[in-house]
């Protein structure tokens, strides 16, 4: 049972972390030029002093930071993250709204990165110089150098308008009424062009990590025994080789979640893809603060549970940190 | 100044700085991506004054192709502004905000990891929490957020984008601290009393610089993509016209008009591969623990043929 206390440990770091997250927007709304009541209303129209009135009364604007503070602690963590005024609607419900394709998008490219990029790495390693090594090597170089909303609006020109392969935006056709089986294929097929624009980013990095890995471990005696056993190529890369390569991409993809996030705010712009971002999108145009921020503290919360699933992930995919011995 | 191990056989005894230049240059790629910067440079500083058209100035009809009139070259977007021009003056933008971002990036993250390495105990540990807390952090939105309640000025624009990306170079630093000040020549400078920032910023940076300029030369295009993502949805500063600017405006018109998105993108692209280029030339070049058998054994031999 050594993992129950490295699992409190996380958890506290993880709740420390969310403390801070709420430091931090607390801050920032009072170091923003102007009333910080101006400030949580947006730079809307139409704010009359009653609704003034009633934010200061609500944020205890009148009474001391520290109390501001406490009021505004027990206001976030019973889940009100403030009511934006432009949507009319409680932020939570906002952001739940919206968190569904968000999750889609990334979990869908983070599983094509995923894939793909282990099988190039895979691939790259059993020959070193040779042709997939090199086009994972241009692979990255692209996947690192280009703007992803720019990929993004390429896709778009090259398979959706130039090729109508695809839908051009949206997440499903709505002239169509489908529901069940048919509504999936067509979320899905409006689903491929995003989540590919996202994964080219992070495929390139995995397939370099995963061959580099996989140098490693091929270099071990144990893939010599199992050549020596005369095992099929095939059977020593992916049953033998890959299974102890493919820690450190697991480590990385789950590390990497927020950089996912970053990019699919861009990615869901340019695909209207009615997630998070598309919503942080609207809502910084319309200086929709309470918007802005709440996203900000419920994707931060969202990275640091990635962050202590991939803890707990890394302990189950290798075994000694699951045992708690440490390796022969 | 040549350590005995690195000696050459029988080759007379290079300096490890010119030797390092060497292999970079020998780099095809490192030469090709120099080759990608010196071009988008001298087009962001020089070309402005010999293509005086203010981006910013309507001077054909809207959408128009490339090649249709001498006046707009490379077309015109959807107000009728000229593509060339934005693409030659959008470049100050893109770069200036990269570089300055990079550099705040670099001097939060090699202060934190030089202090963090140095000192440990409770200092490192205070330090690698902020780090993490600013790792967790999803650096878009919380620029976003930034940038929309202090104003898109460039200025906030580079501090937004320095802050979200320190953290990696901060650990980098941390780490090579941690190797370095164990070394025999730092004990022995601390031997004859060389005082706490004397140590730090001349006996182990200078040893620490070589993966610090790789990272920075990756931060550099970091910083320049992060640049055209937040101008690309609207968040950059409205006076400068930037490359993500052109990209987000033109938006909308894409499927009538393909030039006025894919040539700004080109632009990102190919200054971001230039500098990408040229950290991969670095990081073989300055690197040995990397590609080094690799490199060094074909350096010796060419040496030699000299």
């Amino acid at each position: 049972m050594q993992l129950a206390p490295i699992l409190g440990r996380r958890l506290l770091g993880a709740a420390a972390l969310i403390l801070a997250v709420l430091v931090l927007n607390f801050v920032l709304i009072r170091l923003a030029p102007g009333d910080p009541a101006l400030t949580i209303a947006g730079g809307m129209g139409g704010i009359t002093e009653e609704i003034l009135r009633d934010i200061r009364q609500a944020y205890g604007l009148d009474r001391p930071l520290h109390h501001q503070f406490a009021l505004y602690l027990e206001r976030m963590l019973s889940g009100d993250l403030g009511h934006s005024l432009f949507f009319n609607a409680p932020v939570i419900d906002l952001i739940l709204d919206r968190l569904g394709p968000t999750v889609l998008l990334i979990m869908t490219a983070m599983a094509i990165a995923l894939t793909l990029g282990t099988y190039l790495g895979v691939l790259a390693s059993r020959k070193p110089g040779g042709f997939v090594t090199n086009l994972v090597t241009v692979l990255s170089l692209v996947g690192y150098s280009a703007p992803v909303f720019w990929t993004g609006i390429v896709l778009l020109l090259l398979f959706s308008a130039t090729i109508p392969l695809f839908p051009l935006s949206g997440m499903y056709d709505v002239r169509a009424d489908s529901a069940g089986l048919l509504l999936a294929l067509d979320i899905a097929h409006h689903l491929a062009l995003p989540a590919i624009t996202l994964a080219i980013v992070f495929l390139a990095q995995y397939s370099r990590i995963s061959r580099a890995s996989m140098l490693d471990v091929l270099g071990a005696e144990y893939i010599r025994t199992a050549r020596a056993k005369g095992l099929s190529d095939r059977a020593v890369l992916f049953r033998h080789a890959l299974p102890n390569a493919i820690l450190p991409v697991v480590t990385v993809a789950g590390l990497q979640f927020g950089n996912m996030l970053s990019g699919a705010v861009l990615v869901e712009v340019v695909f209207n893809w009615p997630g998070l971002g598309q919503l942080a999108f609207e809502s910084i145009l319309r200086r929709d603060h309470p918007t802005v921020l709440g996203i900000l503290f419920f994707a931060t919360v969202m990275v640091v549970a990635a962050d202590l699933l991939t803890d707990i992930a890394y302990g189950i995919v290798d075994p000694r940190i699951r045992a708690g011995t440490s390796p022969p | 100044m040549t350590a005995p191990g690195n000696t050459h056989g029988a080759a007379p005894a290079r300096s490890p700085a010119r030797e390092k230049w060497a292999a970079f240059v020998r780099n095809r790629s490192a030469i090709a991506g120099l080759a990608l910067i010196a071009l988008v440079l001298a087009m962001t500083l020089i070309a402005p004054s010999f293509y005086a058209v203010d981006p910013f100035d309507i001077v054909w009809r809207p959408l128009a192709p490339p090649g249709e009139a001498p006046a707009v070259p490379l077309g015109s977007d959807f107000l009728g502004r000229d593509v060339l021009a934005g693409i030659i003056h959008g470049g100050r933008a893109s770069l200036a905000v990269g570089a300055s971002a990079a550099a705040i990036c670099l001097i939060f993250g090699i202060a934190v990891g030089a202090a963090a390495g140095f000192y440990g105990g409770l200092v490192d540990e205070g330090l690698m929490r902020i780090a993490e807390f600013f790792q967790v952090l999803p650096a878009l939105i919380f620029a976003m957020a930034l940038v929309s309640l202090f104003g898109a000025t460039l200025a906030i624009i580079a501090f937004a984008i320095g802050v979200v990306s320190w953290p990696p170079v901060a650990r980098l630093t941390r780490a090579e601290f941690l190797r370095i000040k164990e070394l025999d020549y730092v004990r022995a400078s601390r031997a004859i009393g060389a005082s706490d920032r004397r140590l730090i910023w001349r006996i182990i940076l200078p040893g620490a610089l070589p993966p610090l300029i790789v990272a920075a030369t990756l931060t550099v295009g970091g910083a320049i993509l992060f640049e055209a993502g937040l101008a690309f949805l609207g968040l950059g500063d409205p006076n400068a016209m930037s490359w993500g600017l052109m990209i987000g405006a033109n938006r909308d018109f894409v499927l009538e008009a393909w030039w006025t998105v894919t040539l700004p993108g080109i632009a990102i692209f190919l200054t971001v591969l230039g500098v990408s280029l040229i950290g991969d030339g670095l990081t073989d070049a300055l690197d040995p623990r990397r590609y080094g058998s690799h490199l060094r054994h074909r350096t010796r031999w060419r040496g030699q043929g000299r």
